[in-house]
């Protein structure tokens, strides 16, 4: 493929590309997302393969191995085009029964369908099934439409044309501008504008200036950014492009998962690809912008995904954070701005390029716009990937698509944002996805990550295991994180053991409040989240552990078990 | 390991001190540990001293400075798993190993840890031997599931 050099000569490509496509041939998207693979998606793509083999249908039907449709809990997933025929938990067994019966005979195979478990009533196809229906899945809606390792499926679907508006019809202060405008804001836990961090990194002085893709999704229970970068890498790719060409970038670095394989290989061929394509490194699509790209991988601690500490770990360094004062949009890496980013927020930049921001901002809420994707787990009926607009309620996230809680067990609790973040009570799940409303209730919308508890959850038992999570991933630089952390993790232990005394509630709310204020970075001053929401809302079963020995959820081992 | 394979790594980083943690990962992916003559050559091709060297080797448990077993046991104790009973699992892989997280047992047949969150949270609890899922594994079930390795 030779360098393309002119938005003209994209729109050629891509002509040629979708004209090469057949509308009714069959094309086989075999789900290849982290859990369907751990589910052995491998061995059912092999057996499409071989059976396609078999009945000599290799010119007739197209296999597309795909990035997670997020319906984890069904997984392996299988759409057969152009009818669109979802099938769930797919065996290898099923294989030439679906070759011959749906894509030669064109007839549905019951059985393998989705069957409400409470109605019985039975959906066809993906968009009719109630986990997909009413989802607005603008970010990860096109996953099962791609093979993440072609970029021209990304390019059948519009890839890149936001990038070409970018270069060509815009300037860099008008992109700066719409997505200002847009009021994108970070999906990576603190939800700060994109749009002015842009600007302040664009605006700082000297020449170099760098932009990264955070990609270490460290919190426990986040799967989102992996699923949408892992599904559609070139989608995140376009809008960092996008995003150094505005801030005035040549060097882009993404920050990634040492332990998720396939991730890994499908954001080297993205690179590759793009660069043969003359989508990246030198006189981008001819417009004379040049932007390089570097994979850095993270060594398997939490803190790193903290902007100062990645930075460092980029140049080498260990990954431990620096004070915030001097911010890193304006010294970062090497001391040279750096623009930082979660996966999701690069994601929103091409659509708000292409949609404009009058259009993004019409979707959510009045300060938290656009869509959110969540990792949804814990005890409901279907985890995976949700993407909802902002304001959706929790409640319909936990029933609508989440399906309810498993087992007839009643609801507890919901957990955003992981041991960085907080735990309200089954009594508030009426209120919005929003970064200001539930920052307000005292959780944070974290990364996205939304774990629901049952009944049998201990609440105390739950503080202590994040407290337990964070004293093996700070960095242990600064004493109130590195000792606070210890003492009330040490104070929760024994209260789990039935060792609580008088004033251990006290004792943990001072204590939080002093790492709160005086840690060093924001894993340490997050640190009390998760312990000071569950002392609002869960009060008295602090006070049971520790005043009647007693663990209302009956978990703990050590205490006398239910009611005295 | 494959001491070629070492060089060339070395060598196409030779001189970057940036990229340690780099080099590190790469020699821990390929050899399993980080042997110290390893850390030594670290040291010296990429011109950053062995004191920083081995501070990033021993501060993260992705690096491991003594050999690894055969089969590596990774248990997910994220929180989803962790909800549907992770520590029921690591407490039956402990005692059917008789190690405990970040140990080898002494015929090097096992070296078990702990992972957060693998993103594939619908199938927890889950253990990972040698990289293959056992998903939705329940404790009864995992004599069975370590059974097949040896
Ligand atoms: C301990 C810690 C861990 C973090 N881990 C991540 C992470 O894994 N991914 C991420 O995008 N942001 C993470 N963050 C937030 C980043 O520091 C940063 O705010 C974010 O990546 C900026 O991107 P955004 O503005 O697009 O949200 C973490 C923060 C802290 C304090
Ligand atoms: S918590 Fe175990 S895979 Fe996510």
């Amino acid at each position: 493929m030779a360098h393309i050099n002119s938005a003209a000569e994209l729109e050629e490509l891509r002509k040629g590309i979708l004209s090469k496509i057949e509308p009714d041939k069959p094309c086989i998207a075999i789900c290849a997302g982290i859990a369907c693979l751990g589910l052995g998606n491998d061995r059912v793509i092999s057996a499409f393969e071989e059976e396609i083999r078999k009945q000599s249908l290799e010119t007739k039907v197209d296999i597309r191995a795909t990035g997670c449709h997020g319906f984890c809990e069904k997984g392996p997933i299988v759409v057969i085009y152009p009818e669109e025929i979802c099938y769930l938990e797919v065996t290898p067994e099923d294989v030439p029964e679906i070759i011959s019966q749906t894509v030669v005979g064109k007839k549905v195979i019951d059985r393998l369908i989705y069957t409400d478990p409470n109605t019985g009533a039975k959906a066809v196809h993906q968009f009719e099934i109630p986990f997909y229906k009413n989802q607005s899945r603008l970010l990860i809606g096109n996953n099962p439409k791609i093979n993440p390792k072609s970029i021209e499926d990304y390019l059948a679907i519009g890839g890149y044309s936001a990038l070409a508006k970018a270069l060509f019809a815009m300037n860099p202060e008008q992109v700066l501008e719409e997505i200002k405008k847009a009021n994108l804001r970070g999906r990576g836990g603190g939800g700060f504008p994109a749009g002015s961090k842009w600007e302040t990194t664009r605006n700082a002085p000297g020449e170099e200036k760098y932009v990264i893709v955070n990609a270490h999704e460290g919190e426990p229970g986040a799967f989102m950014d992996r699923a949408l970068f892992t599904g559609n890498p070139h989608l995140v790719l376009e809008g960092l492009i996008i995003g150094a060409y505005t801030i005035g970038s040549h060097q882009g670095f993404i920050y990634t998962r040492h332990d998720t394989p396939q991730l890994r290989e499908n954001i080297d061929i993205a690179l590759s690809e793009a660069k043969e394509y003359g989508l990246l490194g030198e006189n981008i699509l001819g417009s004379g912008f040049n932007f390089n790209v570097e994979v850095h991988l993270d060594v398997g601690i939490f803190v790193s995904g903290e902007s100062s500490a990645l930075m460092r770990s980029i140049e080498g360094k260990s990954p431990e954070p620096r004070p915030k004062y001097i911010r890193t949009s304006v010294s970062g890496i090497w001391n040279k701005p750096s623009n930082l980013n979660n996966v999701e927020t690069w994601a929103n930049v091409p659509q708000i390029i292409n949609n404009g921001s009058k259009w993004y901002s019409s979707i959510g809420t009045e300060r938290s716009k656009g869509t959110k994707l969540i990792s949804l787990s814990g005890n409901i009926c279907n985890t995976g990937v949700v993407e909802v607009p902002m304001g959706t309620s929790l409640k319909e996230i936990i029933y609508n698509f989440g399906g309810g809680i498993p087992n007839g067990k009643k609801l507890k609790a919901v957990h955003f944002g992981g041991p960085m973040g907080g735990s309200i009570p089954e009594s508030l799940i009426d209120s919005p996805l929003d970064f200001d409303v539930l920052s307000k209730l005292g959780t944070s919308l974290g990364a996205g990550d939304m774990l629901v508890l049952d009944e049998d959850n201990c609440m105390v038992e739950t503080a202590r295991y994040f407290l337990d999570f964070l004293s093996g991933e700070s960095c242990g630089k600064c004493v109130p994180c590195r000792e606070g952390i210890r003492q009330m993790l040490k104070t929760l232990t024994d209260i789990t053991d039935g060792k609580g005394k008088e004033g251990d509630i006290e004792l943990l709310e001072e204590i939080a409040g002093v790492v709160g204020e005086a840690a060093l970075c924001s894993l340490g001053r997050s640190v009390p989240k998760p312990l000071l929401s569950m002392l609002k809302y869960f009060r008295d079963e602090y006070e049971a552990h520790i005043k009647e020995k007693r663990c209302p959820a009956l978990f703990c081992k050590e205490l006398k078990k239910g009611e005295l | 390991m494959d001491n070629d394979r070492i060089e060339q790594i070395l060598n196409e980083h030779q001189g970057q001190a940036g990229s340690l943690i780099k080099v590190l990962m790469e020699i821990q992916e390929q050899n399993h540990w980080l042997p110290r003559e390893v850390l030594v050559e670290v040291s010296e091709k990429l011109e950053v001293p062995l004191s920083r060297v081995l501070r990033i080797a021993t501060f993260y448990k992705t690096f491991s400075l003594t050999p690894k077993g055969r089969h590596e046991i990774h248990v997910c104790t994220g929180t989803a798993c962790k909800v549907r009973g992770a520590q029921r699992v690591l407490d039956e892989v402990q005692e059917l190993t008789g190690i405990k997280p970040g140990e080898t047992d002494s015929d090097l047949k096992f070296s078990l840890e702990t992972v957060n969150c693998q993103g594939c949270c619908s199938l927890g609890p889950m253990i990972e031997v040698d990289g293959k899922t056992h998903s939705k594994i329940s404790p009864a079930e995992i004599a069975d599931a370590l059974k097949k390795y040896e």
